[in-house]
């Protein structure tokens, strides 16, 4: 089973994800257009670049926009959040030492109380989300059912990860477990909301560029984000 | 019955439409048709494959679903933070319902969709500034305008605003000739007072062509002839055009793509006629917005800019303070505190902000902001159009209160409003709420301080 999910499996899943994504950018870009959008995308470049850039980067710099001062709370809980997801299993011992075994190459790796800590880290702060998602009347009018699976989709190899690690009743049954739902995550990616993975960045430089050719930016020093 | 005899899919091109659209007191025949009209699922279904395309859809799909737009919305805090006021609500309710649907909703459905993106959105975009992905659902709103008005359902005030532009190429039944009277009638009134002043029509090759809001001649034309007085004692040589002098968009707050066309082509058709090193536009947001910021794009312009290079008044009253055209009598600055009211469509959506404190530093001793201001300035509580709605006067005294207290805790009692909308809206603030503020266009106040040298002045006798 261990050999089935960390061989075919998984370069199946892999495949998925970057063909799922590559599909998601094409048919973004060819989606554009630029008279419906009222976007010059291709006159005025250079504002546009500028635009796109600077609505990337202050988003993803943790209390960089109005935004994100105005929920302080909640801004810490994402950066957490998305932090950890992303660097825990990459930077993680454990799967660089697949790495190397595997390609014969292997990225820095974090220590493996970090790791631990991240890992906890994200449980944790899912916890909160679901929490707020709940708790707040604003936020729960919005919230589907879905919204649940796709965190749950997200989240579950953390759990399962931590679980396998620690050993907490049968290391082979959560180590696959673990890599099934590393697998369904990566296929998830493309075709789920979570396919903000790509598409946040596609979207905020759409209306960076939106606001950096026409609200503004060929007048002023560009939004104030 | 299918369609209405007011009420219809049809837009309004003739003046007998038109005639019958005004004479129906407040639009009751009018709505009481609306209820009884069909929804055409086929042709909502193929508007939305041909134009609801990757941008929208992707905005609709990735939606966290998180919440962070409802502090944004101040519809959504004016309502006593009501949930269904959420704008991603707002918009996953409308156009995410209609989409999963594939078109096929009714008209319960529609009207509700009607009320949603006239009574609960003025598309001033503070929402799209405040998600963390860039969904802008004052756009998809201003989408789903478009969607509405095409079958049908639109409110009245705006069916026969979008109809006047298709006829009149004006927000209002003004001919090119009331136009020029107007014109002519001004500079008379105020020749004597203003010695060689002159509003010069269809002058080519002037510095500036000074374009309007229709409200202007036909309900303010004393406003023309300040803007004529500032030009005047600033040296400007200008002009206006007799055709394609209006600037605003009614078809813009009705989702009448096509009579916008149609508006915006009839003021580049006279900026290529007269030939003008520059445009400037009058002290009106949503006029700014139409014709400078999304009006090439209607028309068709690659370039996404007007054929020649256009400015809101803002801009010029800036520049003139800047270079000296215009000189403010420092013993008439304005003493007491004074704050700004930041249009949406010029200074979110146009980024004109800096022209604004920039204006305020030369006339005014106390200036104080409002909080928040600038981009992230909330809006008026009357732009959209929906100042101008009947039907929704209630929702939008209610939205008027996030203004009123955004007033309230700056201290001033003056508001200085260089936007229609921004200027009506206070004006109600006042009326429903009785505050003590009072509010001003640039023009009269600038009137008002101005250094007027020797030889602007009447000789005496």
């Amino acid at each position: 089973m261990y050999e089935f999910v960390t061989g075919p499996l998984a370069w199946l899943s892999f495949g998925i994800f970057f063909i799922g994504l590559l599909y998601r950018l094409v048919w973004y870009i060819r989606g554009l257009n630029w008279q419906m959008d009222r976007v010059t995308y291709s006159v005025n470049v250079a504002y546009g670049i500028r635009g796109a850039l600077r609505s990337i980067f202050f988003w993803l710099v943790p209390f960089g926009t109005h935004s994100w001062r105005f929920y302080p709370g909640f801004t810490i809980l994402v950066f957490v959040f998305h932090i950890c997801l992303l660097a825990t299993p990459i930077f993680l011992m454990g799967h660089n030492v697949l790495l190397l075994e595997r390609f014969g190459f292997s990225l820095p790796t974090l220590p493996e109380g970090l790791a631990d800590v991240m890992t906890l880290a994200v449980i944790v702060a899912a916890v909160f989300i679901i929490l707020r998602r709940i708790a707040l009347p604003e936020v729960r009018i919005l919230t589907k059912p879905y919204d649940f699976l796709v965190l749950a989709i997200a989240v579950a190899p953390f759990l399962t990860g931590f679980l396998a690690y620690h050993q907490v009743g049968s290391y082979d049954f959560w180590i696959v477990a673990h890599v099934l739902s590393g697998e369904i995550m990566l296929v998830a990616i493309p075709f789920t909301k979570l396919s903000h993975f790509l598409l946040f960045f596609l979207s905020r430089a759409q209306l960076g560029m939106d606001y950096g050719i026409k609200r503004g930016g060929m007048k002023n020093k560009g939004m104030a984000w | 019955m299918p369609e209405g005899i007011l009420c219809n899919k049809q837009v309004v091109d003739t003046k007998e439409k038109l005639n019958a659209l005004l004479a129906d007191k407040s639009g009751k025949q009018y709505y009481a048709e609306m209820k009884l009209l069909d929804v055409d699922t086929k042709a909502l279904w193929a508007t939305l494959e041909k134009t609801c395309r990757s941008r929208l859809r992707t905005w609709l799909e990735i939606c966290a679903h998180c919440g962070m737009c409802a502090d944004s919305c101040y519809f959504y805090l004016a309502n006593d933070k009501d949930p269904k006021q959420v704008p991603s609500y707002k918009i996953q309710s409308t156009l995410g319902e209609i989409i999963k649907r594939k078109g096929k909703v009714d008209n319960d459905f529609m009207r509700m969709v009607m009320d949603t993106a006239w009574s609960k959105c003025s598309c001033c975009n503070r929402c799209a500034t405040y998600c963390p992905f860039g969904i802008d659902m004052g756009v998809m709103l201003g989408y789903v305008r478009g969607l509405c008005f095409a079958q049908g359902f639109v409110p009245w005030e705006l069916k026969i605003g979008s109809g006047m532009h298709r006829i009149y190429n004006a927000q209002m039944d003004i001919t090119t000739e009331d136009w020029v009277d107007t014109c002519e009638w001004m500079a008379e009134e105020y020749e004597e007072d203003w010695p060689g002043l002159e509003i010069p029509v269809d002058k080519e090759n002037a510095d500036i062509i000074y374009t309007v809001n229709a409200r202007e001649p036909k309900h303010y034309p004393e406003d023309l002839a300040e803007a004529a007085i500032l030009f005047h004692l600033a040296g400007e040589n200008w002009t206006v055009p007799s055709q394609g002098w209006e600037e605003t968009s009614l078809a813009m707050f009705a989702g009448d793509w096509g009579a916008c066309k149609i508006q915006v082509e009839s003021v580049y058709a006279a900026m290529d006629r007269l030939k003008p090193k520059r445009m400037v536009v009058t002290e009106c947001g949503h006029a700014y917005r139409a014709t400078v910021i999304e009006g090439p794009y209607w028309a068709g312009l690659k370039s996404g800019k007007t054929p020649v290079e256009s400015f809101h008044y803002v801009e010029w009253v800036a520049e003139a303070l800047r270079t000296g055209k215009l000189k403010i009598d420092p013993a008439k600055r304005i003493k007491e505190p004074v704050t700004y009211q930041d249009s949406c469509n010029y200074v979110r959506n146009a980024g004109l902000g800096d022209c604004a404190r920039e204006i305020m530093s030369y006339v005014a001793e106390d200036f104080r902001e409002m909080r928040p201001c600038r981009e992230h300035n909330f809006c008026c509580g009357g732009g959209g159009g929906l100042n101008g709605i009947g039907l929704y006067r209630q929702q939008r005294n209610t939205a008027l209160k996030v203004k009123r207290d955004q007033i309230l805790a700056t201290g001033a009692k003056m508001v200085v409003a260089p936007c229609h909308n921004c200027w009506d809206a206070i004006r109600d603030l006042e009326e429903v709420y009785k505050i003590g503020i009072r509010w001003t266009f640039l023009k009269p106040m600038l009137l008002g301080m101005v250094e007027v040298p020797e030889h602007f002045k009447p000789q005496e006798e």
